[in-house]
């Protein structure tokens, strides 16, 4: 389902170019749970950056879901990360005025749905992760894995091809991570793909595959038993 | 897979409908969150719509206080008077009006009524009462001046047909020049001196109040042939001609065929101006309508420029909240807003900010209004008109939207990927 070939992103740092990722060759399946890994420097808020569509890159060519992404538009681009990418950040990236029920329904707006239909499906993805009884809440009155629950919830709402988690339990305690990595697993059970990308090797020990980053290039690319 | 994402078939103009509709919402709320900000950011738009309410309410309360005076004389009324154009007045010509129109209007035009002449006089002496003088103006009319003009006597009687005939000496008295004068509530059988001549005073009449802060009382009437006798043989005075057309629709089609008599009878050529002028009253409330329509725009144009000030000031808040919530537009952009949205977003929100300034200055503009006219004296109450709260809230609107501009392409432009790192 997604596909990069030749993937490449060069900066231009003053007269220095700096090269993030360099002949990205990487295929994901549907339903795969893949975790992203290397050091910081690595090139994989880059790589996340190109998949989940905010940014182009120099060289190559992304194909998500059977369309060609390198080409499009900024719009276009807004379009795709709206329908087919759902998105997951370490500091979860909600609007503290709102409610629950307004931050999850977010995406649907720029769809152009009745707000009765955002509102429904907010509430049920909110029902989703464990969350249907506070969802007149504002996210100031969540604790942080609640609130990873919350942006959970708003990356499923627009029901997307692909989960994309920029270290989702960055500014999570343990336990509460481990919770966080379970709301994935089902996710992933139910036929998500999903992909994750971390510095925490306990995260990606929750992963099926690990595809390890090192100075812009993919230097491991494995599978493993997924941990209970 | 269960989850892909369906197609949401959505009709595209609901579709903007509801971005609106959220635009607005997601408006009043950071303004709600921000209120001192927001209020003192609307400030300049509140001030600027006041100023210009104010001074729009004070100027059309005036302007419908004459015009219902001018209407309490009967739209069907119509006024001739002597006109002498520029040409005839530098060569030393000085049209009038005589007796003579008078009996032709009377007999040779169809459809009319009261017809009644009028001269004003300027008599040495002026209106006097043992020691007590007054600035009155002397009117010579006959009995119909009562019904063309629709005023009549509170006590007393007018001048009827036989006063005037017999040239008598009686005199009706407006209100303001009985106060002048020092006369008692009923003064009827009381004799003043009009031009140094002794007047019996018959009747008073109604008070007809204030226009422009002038008394519409300060007048005495006595018959028109008495007036003529005492102007003197060799000083035939000028003089008006007032009518009542007996059909409203008959107006003009009486004013030209009054047009046509009067330049035959002054054997006016076809190429030269009329020497006199018929006004109805429908003609001078449109005058006096334009011209007040043209000072409330002017007035309104200089202060609305202060409306530009408020714009600014908008603009520098928008500014600065693009810049605060640039973190807020980085998650909008990566969750999937268009362009069009964000910038239709802040520019909403501008307008809103101004729209409710907007509204705000209507309300205190017109309560300044009210103050304003309350604090002059015999000053109308003032009146906002439908198309000064449309058109002040109108241009509010595009004074948000002006100025909204700008910090809304800023806000649009934006990188999502910048704009998600932004601190």
């Amino acid at each position: 389902m997604i596909e990069l070939r030749g993937i490449g992103k060069t900066y231009q740092m003053g007269s220095t170019e700096l090269v993030a990722l360099a002949d990205i060759n990487l295929k994901i399946a549907r339903n795969e749970y893949v975790a992203l890994v290397g050091p910081s420097g690595s090139g994989k808020s880059t790589m996340m950056n190109v998949l989940g569509c905010l940014d182009l890159p120099t060289t190559g060519t992304y194909t998500l879901d059977g369309e060609a992404v390198a080409g499009l538009s900024e719009d276009q681009l807004a379009r795709v990360r709206n329908r087919k990418i759902g998105f997951i950040f370490q500091s979860y990236y909600l609007m503290p005025r709102t409610t629950l029920a307004d931050n999850v329904a977010q995406p649907l707006i720029y769809r152009g749905l009745a707000p009765n239909v955002r509102r429904e499906r907010a509430n049920e993805a909110l029902a989703r992760v464990g969350l249907e009884s506070r969802t007149l809440h504002k996210p100031n009155e969540l604790s942080g894995g609640q609130r990873q629950r919350v942006a959970i919830a708003r990356a499923l709402v627009g029901r997307p091809d692909v989960l994309l988690a920029d270290e989702p339990t960055g500014n999570l305690d343990s336990k509460t991570a481990r919770e966080i990595m379970g709301v994935f697993g089902d996710l992933h059970r139910e036929g998500m793909t999903i992909i994750i990308v971390t510095h925490d090797m306990a995260v990606a020990g929750h992963c099926q595959r690990v595809v390890r980053l090192h100075d812009g290039r993919i230097v491991e690319d494995r599978e493993q038993a997924v941990l209970a | 897979m269960s989850n892909a994402a369906p197609i949401d078939d959505v009709n595209r103009l609901q579709a903007v409908f509801y971005a609106v509709q959220e635009c607005v919402r997601s408006a009043l709320g950071s303004i709600r969150s921000h209120r001192m900000r927001s209020f003192l950011t609307m400030l300049g738009v509140i001030i600027g719509v006041a100023s210009v309410i104010c001074i729009v309410s004070l100027l059309q309360g005036l302007t419908r206080s004459v015009m219902d005076e001018f209407q309490g004389f009967g739209g069907n009324a119509l006024q001739i008077h002597s006109h002498t154009s520029r040409e005839d007045w530098l060569i030393g010509k000085w049209n009038r009006l005589r007796p003579a129109d008078l009996e032709l209007v009377k007999h040779r035009i169809a459809g009319i009524s009261n017809v009644t002449p009028m001269s004003g006089l300027n008599l040495p002496g002026g209106v006097r009462y043992g020691s007590n003088t007054s600035g009155a103006q002397v009117f010579a009319t006959t009995n119909w001046f009562q019904l063309v003009n629709q005023s009549y006597p509170r006590k007393g009687r007018f001048i009827t047909d036989s006063d005037n005939n017999t040239r008598r000496r009686i005199v009706v008295l407006g209100d303001k020049a009985r106060v002048d004068l020092k006369l008692p509530e009923d003064p009827l059988g009381t004799f003043i001196q009009v031009g140094g001549e002794w007047f019996k005073i018959v009747g008073v009449m109604e008070p007809r109040g204030e226009m422009f802060g002038q008394s519409m009382d300060n007048y005495v009437v006595i018959p028109f042939e008495t007036g003529r006798a005492l102007a003197g043989p060799e000083r035939e005075p000028d003089m008006q001609i007032l009518l009542s057309v007996d059909n409203l629709d008959a107006v003009d089609d009486v004013t030209s065929r009054l047009t046509a008599l009067l330049r035959r009878a002054h054997k006016i050529g076809p190429k030269d101006p009329d020497d006199f002028q018929v006004t109805t009253s429908q003609s001078i409330t449109e005058t006096i309508a334009r011209v007040s329509g043209t000072i409330t725009l002017v007035i309104s144009a200089v202060v609305g420029i202060s409306l530009l000030v408020g714009g600014v000031g908008i603009m520098n808040i928008m500014l600065v909240s693009v810049t605060e919530r640039t973190r807020e537009i980085g998650i909008a952009k990566a969750l999937g807003a268009p362009r069009s949205f964000i910038l239709m977003q802040f520019l909403i929100e501008a307008m809103v900010l101004a729209v409710i300034g907007g509204i705000i200055g209507i309300g205190l503009g017109w309560l300044l209004g009210v103050l304003a006219a309350k604090m002059i004296p015999h000053f109308p109450p003032p009146t906002v008109p439908w198309w000064a709260v449309v058109g002040a809230t109108g241009f509010s609107a595009l004074v948000g939207m002006l100025f909204g501009i700008l910090p809304a392409r800023r806000a649009a432009n934006l990188a999502p990927i910048d704009a998600l790192r932004h601190e």
